[in-house]
């Protein structure tokens, strides 16, 4: 069994090989370069180094957003692609879950946060043990979203290179409750993306999609004018 | 004998995802393109992020299809060439992405093609090429004259400086309330009406063989504007008659000097707007007249297809151009010669 993890989510690009219980070769990057030129030379780089030739590969897993929409469409299309010509099944992983899996372990609950301006993010909440989600997968008004979290009245560890943009939020609305990851547990990491696509089922290829979270502005404006022109 | 040579040919520079297998650069084996035309109508546009989702849910499935209807395996590709640019920047990194997973799946050569260059060869799926050879590219993004001397030289004489034919049109045809895409409808009203506004033609400079359409779009909607405050109800088929015209009238005499200074064997037609009727008659009488062979590839081919860049991605394969896995889409490629 030899699975090839892809995350190309947002800045970070991170890809892993994985051979039965063994991580063969992780790589994290976190250069803001283009994924669409750099994703692919990464892979058959690592793959070179690992002496792993594409048909051996068995299964891929694909962090499937959300995050930069160019970003997870990259890693998605070269991810199904692959799947589909190899004959292998792939997994499809929350990107959220996967910056979560840096605090696996943590007592109380995890927050991986990724910026998409005007005060909004895409968040979540994970359970710090098992990793299952206590709040879904969303894109929220970070504020409103920090003051449901609050409710729950446990420990929060924040994660994800975006925690910086809204630390002081993160400070005055959740107080004592707030820990935050150190810099090595903010960038999401393609070995933790193996792991959770070892637990979950093979997806149909054909029908993968990234979860974007959130339409597209067109529809967004073409839904508000419709409720215009009824009201 | 020489092998045959078999290219996987895709294409997602816009709104269409395609994917087709093409023999030796002149015979297609099979043709698939996915449109989404219906998705982006009620924007009155494409709108590229919509097209970049599709393209993502469409491309294995496209891919697939092209095989099957060829029925072939991967392993008995020679190539993959995909668009490279222009077009849409999220969409050409769908197609590239996609092209070269699947190359490095297979271990196969890969190929990234100028979106224009596959319209023109385009005709080779048709009749072989002679040189030198004229192509007129006309589509929703691009009027071009592109003189080759032969296989893979490309030397654009003339192009749109502002607005391309396409865009005038549905510009145009938005201002007359016509549903998108705006041409076909310009080119229906336009035959229906036996009179034409006088709108005016634009040369630009003496000898130069390039176009402009901006001005003319300006006259449109500004002779509509004072009709209406006049309270003038001017009949829409006399303004569609009077625009295609103008368009038709100056491209024609424009392609046909390029034809006689650069002393073409063959001109060809290329691109979507290549389908309209009044453009086609206009052209095929004047070159008839010329005695230039003048070529139109089929509806099917007009349009942004993958056989286009299956036919030209073949040719580029047998000069030996090959691309990397560090491929991009090129929202802004130039037409390069591949020598
Ligand atoms: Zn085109």
């Amino acid at each position: 069994m030899i699975y090839l993890g892809i995350d190309t989510s947002n800045y970070p690009l991170t890809i892993a090989l994985m051979k039965d219980q063994t991580i063969l070769i992780e790589e994290v990057t976190n250069l803001k370069i283009n994924h669409s030129l750099t994703a692919m030379p990464a892979i058959e780089e690592m793959m070179k180094k690992a002496k792993v030739a594409p048909a051996e590969l068995t299964h891929i897993a694909v962090a499937e957003g959300p995050g930069s929409y160019t970003g997870i469409r990259i890693g998605l299309t070269i991810a199904k692609t692959l799947a589909w010509s190899l004959k292998i099944p792939l997994h499809l992983v929350s990107s959220l879950k996967v910056l979560a899996a840096n605090g696996q372990y943590f007592d109380g609950l995890v927050c991986p946060v990724m910026d998409a301006r005007r005060g909004t993010a895409f968040t979540a909440l994970y359970d710090g043990k098992t990793l299952e989600p206590v709040i879904a997968d969303q894109h929220s008004d970070f504020r409103d979203f920090l003051n449901t979290a609050k409710e729950l009245g446990r420990p929060i560890l924040f994660t994800g290179t975006d925690i910086t943009i809204h630390e002081e939020l993160i400070r005055e609305v959740m107080g004592e409750l707030a820990h935050f990851s150190g810099p090595q547990n903010r960038l999401p990491r393609a070995s933790n993306l193996i792991l959770l696509a070892q637990q979950m089922e093979a997806t149909d290829i054909h029908h993968a999609v990234p979860e974007y979270q959130r339409i597209t502005e067109a529809e967004a404006n073409y839904i508000k004018n419709q409720e215009g022109q009824s009201s | 004998m020489t092998e045959d040579i078999y290219v996987l040919g895709i294409e997602t520079s816009c709104d269409e995802t395609a994917a087709s297998v093409v023999k030796n650069g002149t015979e297609i084996i099979s043709n698939v393109v996915a449109s989404q035309i219906e998705s982006h109508k009620r924007f009155g546009g494409v709108v590229p992020e919509i097209a970049s989702r599709h393209h993502v849910e469409q491309i294995t499935l496209v891919i697939e299809e092209a095989l099957a209807q060829a029925g072939m395996e991967p392993k008995q590709l020679d190539a993959v060439a995909v668009t490279e640019g222009p077009g849409l920047v999220g969409a050409l990194l769908v197609g590239v992405n996609a092209a070269k997973a699947f190359a490095f799946a297979h271990q196969l050569p890969l190929v990234g093609v100028h979106h224009i260059a596959g319209h023109i060869y385009a005709n080779r799926l048709e009749q072989e090429m002679e040189f030198p050879l004229l192509a007129l590219v006309i589509s929703g993004g691009h009027t071009e004259l592109v003189l080759m001397e032969q296989h893979g030289h490309f030397e654009v004489i003339g192009e749109t400086r502002d607005d391309a034919a396409g865009e005038a049109y549905d510009k145009v045809a938005r201002t007359l309330n016509l549903p998108y895409p705006g041409g076909p409808h310009i080119d229906k009203l336009a035959h229906q009406s036996d009179e034409a506004i006088d709108f005016p033609r634009v040369w630009l400079e003496e000898g130069s063989y390039d176009f402009s359409f901006s001005g003319l779009k300006s006259a449109v909607l500004n002779y509509m504007h004072n009709a209406a405050q006049r309270g003038d109800e001017v009949p829409p088929e006399h303004i569609a008659a009077g625009f295609q015209n103008s368009v038709v009238e100056v491209v024609t005499a424009k392609s046909v000097r390029a034809a006689e200074q650069y002393k073409v064997q063959q001109v060809i037609a290329a691109g979507g707007v290549a389908a309209n009727k009044g453009l086609r008659t206009s052209l095929t009488a004047a070159f008839d007249e010329k005695g230039i062979p003048f070529y139109i590839p089929p509806l099917a081919l007009c349009t942004d297809n993958a056989a286009m860049i299956a036919a030209a991605g073949t040719v580029m394969y047998e000069k030996g151009v090959r691309g990397t896995m560090a491929m991009n889409g090129r929202p802004g490629m130039e037409l390069a010669s591949w020598n």
